[in-house]
């Protein structure tokens, strides 16, 4: 299971990847294990303007369906298109080309609530 | 991404064998049971393909016996049990006075007047209280749940997963046959039956005997398999989910499953389902496919007509592994229950368009 390190992460298991004010959003790996089998990506509206832990965007397995929360305050700028055709990417591509939205921060400077690569790992205990 | 809230009160005896094999556990009808070991899909078309093994020590097993048995029994349930064969099996239900199904079940003749019933998890306490309550003197039922580990072996090559453990001087009952085999000193009760459509059978042995058993059958091909894809393989084929496409207010006529109650016996319920026959169905249990790509469907989601009118809720749904689109199963007025009819399921107020169509989704080649 990879822990990218230039990553932030959520408590709600969601990696954040930032360039400038733009943040790409996806599942972590250790989620897609723990899911299994992702069947369905129902992408957030772009332009929504969201709070933090607001749900957004839902993942779905054979079983269940998972909410998919805004990490950070911010405008949807883009949904990854590629899951509508090819939803196990999240499986296969969890940290790359399973991303699953754009997020355009309100305040950039909230990340540092998030956690690092080394407390999301001790937060999975792995 | 949390956990159910874990409300089990009962461990399988196989749970220290799932957990090793990697399973996902979930709480199930009272149960801690396995959901998945690799994945739902994988397992599924293990299934479809070659051969699965499911633990399914949660559902309850009875024994009812003693002379008049078959004549009481028969007075219980609703297909017609003197049609049975010495070591034959049969699908049928037990009904409320107004024809609701408290369960279904498979009961087998073991011998003329000795019948084993294997019953619903969620059901044991229910179908036993209900039981015995209407038994007559000379007629003992046992509730031997406790006593017997069950696994389901499913799959075109379960014959041969079967023939591998027990040698060619051992035969396989034949489809909804039923045979107790003496192994070595140990009994053990094989049953041509299951809930997947395939070809495949019910074993059972006693509960302290159940993981060794499940592991030879692993280690001779059948690949662990969990209530994730046991609730699709069922679903492709139509059976009913009880507590869910079945319950207490609905019929089994209502469930298009009216061949399994024989209206030419004397059953409880009998009365009922005669008299909605004359009297008009009101509603049906059909069978729902997405015409396109869409959010899987689920139990409870809405559906509607194709002006968008409520019409009822999916009693089960699920993106079908094996034709890769979403299927479902709802009670709809008889209005809408035509083949053809065009509806749409509401998944989180998003709706996707489906219709009607012909039970099952799959049927095995």
């Amino acid at each position: 299971m990879s822990i990218p390190e230039n990553y932030r992460y959520t408590s709600d298991h969601e990696w954040i990847s930032v360039e400038g004010d733009v943040a790409t959003v996806g599942i972590t790996d250790h989620a897609q294990e723990e899911l299994t089998d992702i069947v369905f990506v129902e992408l957030p509206d772009v332009g929504r303007v969201c709070d933090a832990q607001e749900a957004v965007a839902v993942v779905e397995s054979v079983k269940a369906a998972s909410d998919i929360y805004a990490p950070l305050s911010g405008e949807i700028l883009e949904g990854n298109e590629a899951l509508e055709s090819d939803p196990s990417l999240v499986n296969t591509a969890a940290h790359e080309d399973g991303w699953i939205f754009k997020i355009r921060l309100s305040d950039p400077s909230q990340l540092d609530s998030l956690m690092d690569a080394a407390a999301y790992a001790a937060h999975i205990g792995a | 991404m949390t956990d159910p809230t874990d409300d089990a009160v009962s461990e399988s005896p196989l749970a220290a064998l799932h957990e090793q094999l990697g399973a996902k556990m979930i709480p199930f009808a009272g149960w801690r049971m396995p959901v998945q070991y690799s994945s739902i899909i994988k397992e599924h078309e293990a299934v479809r393909t070659s051969c699965g093994i499911f633990d399914i020590s949660h559902m309850g097993q009875f024994f009812v016996e003693g002379e008049g048995a078959t004549a009481w029994l028969n007075g219980m349930l609703s297909n017609d049990l003197s049609q049975l064969a010495l070591d034959e099996g049969q699908y049928t239900f037990l009904l409320n006075p107004e024809g609701g199904v408290i369960d279904d079940l498979i009961v087998y003749r073991c011998e003329e007047e000795r019948f084993f019933l294997v019953v619903n998890a969620s059901k044991i306490e229910e179908d036993y209280d209900w039981l015995n309550q209407h038994l007559p003197k000379g007629v003992e039922l046992a509730n031997e749940s406790k006593f017997w580990a069950a696994m389901a072996v499913q799959g075109p090559e379960s014959p041969q997963v079967f023939a591998k453990l027990f040698g060619e001087e051992v035969e396989l009952p034949k489809r909804n046959g039923y045979a107790a085999i003496d192994c070595e000193g140990e009994l053990i009760l094989v049953c041509r039956t299951g809930y997947t459509g395939e070809d495949g059978f019910e074993f059972f042995s006693a509960t302290e005997m159940g993981s060794e058993w499940f592991q030879r059958f692993i280690d001779a091909g059948a690949e662990p398999c969990g209530l994730g894809a046991r609730d699709s393989l069922r679903l492709e084929v139509c059976y009913p989910l009880n507590g869910s496409d079945l319950s207490a207010q609905r019929t089994p006529l209502q469930a298009g499953l009216g061949f399994f109650c024989k209206l030419d016996t004397e059953f409880i319920g009998r009365d009922a389902l005669l008299k909605q026959k004359q009297e008009g169905l009101g509603e049906r249990l059909v069978a729902i496919r997405y015409t396109g790509k869409g959010a899987p469907p689920r139990a409870h989601y809405l559906l509607c007509d194709e002006a968008g009118e409520e019409l009822s809720e999916l009693t089960s749904g699920v993106l079908s592994p094996t034709l890769r689109e979403g299927i479902g199963m709802a009670y709809v007025p008889l209005t809408h229950a035509a083949v053809g009819t065009r509806v749409q399921v509401d998944v989180r107020g998003r709706k996707f368009p489906a219709e009607i169509v012909k039970k099952p989704f799959y049927k095995r080649a």
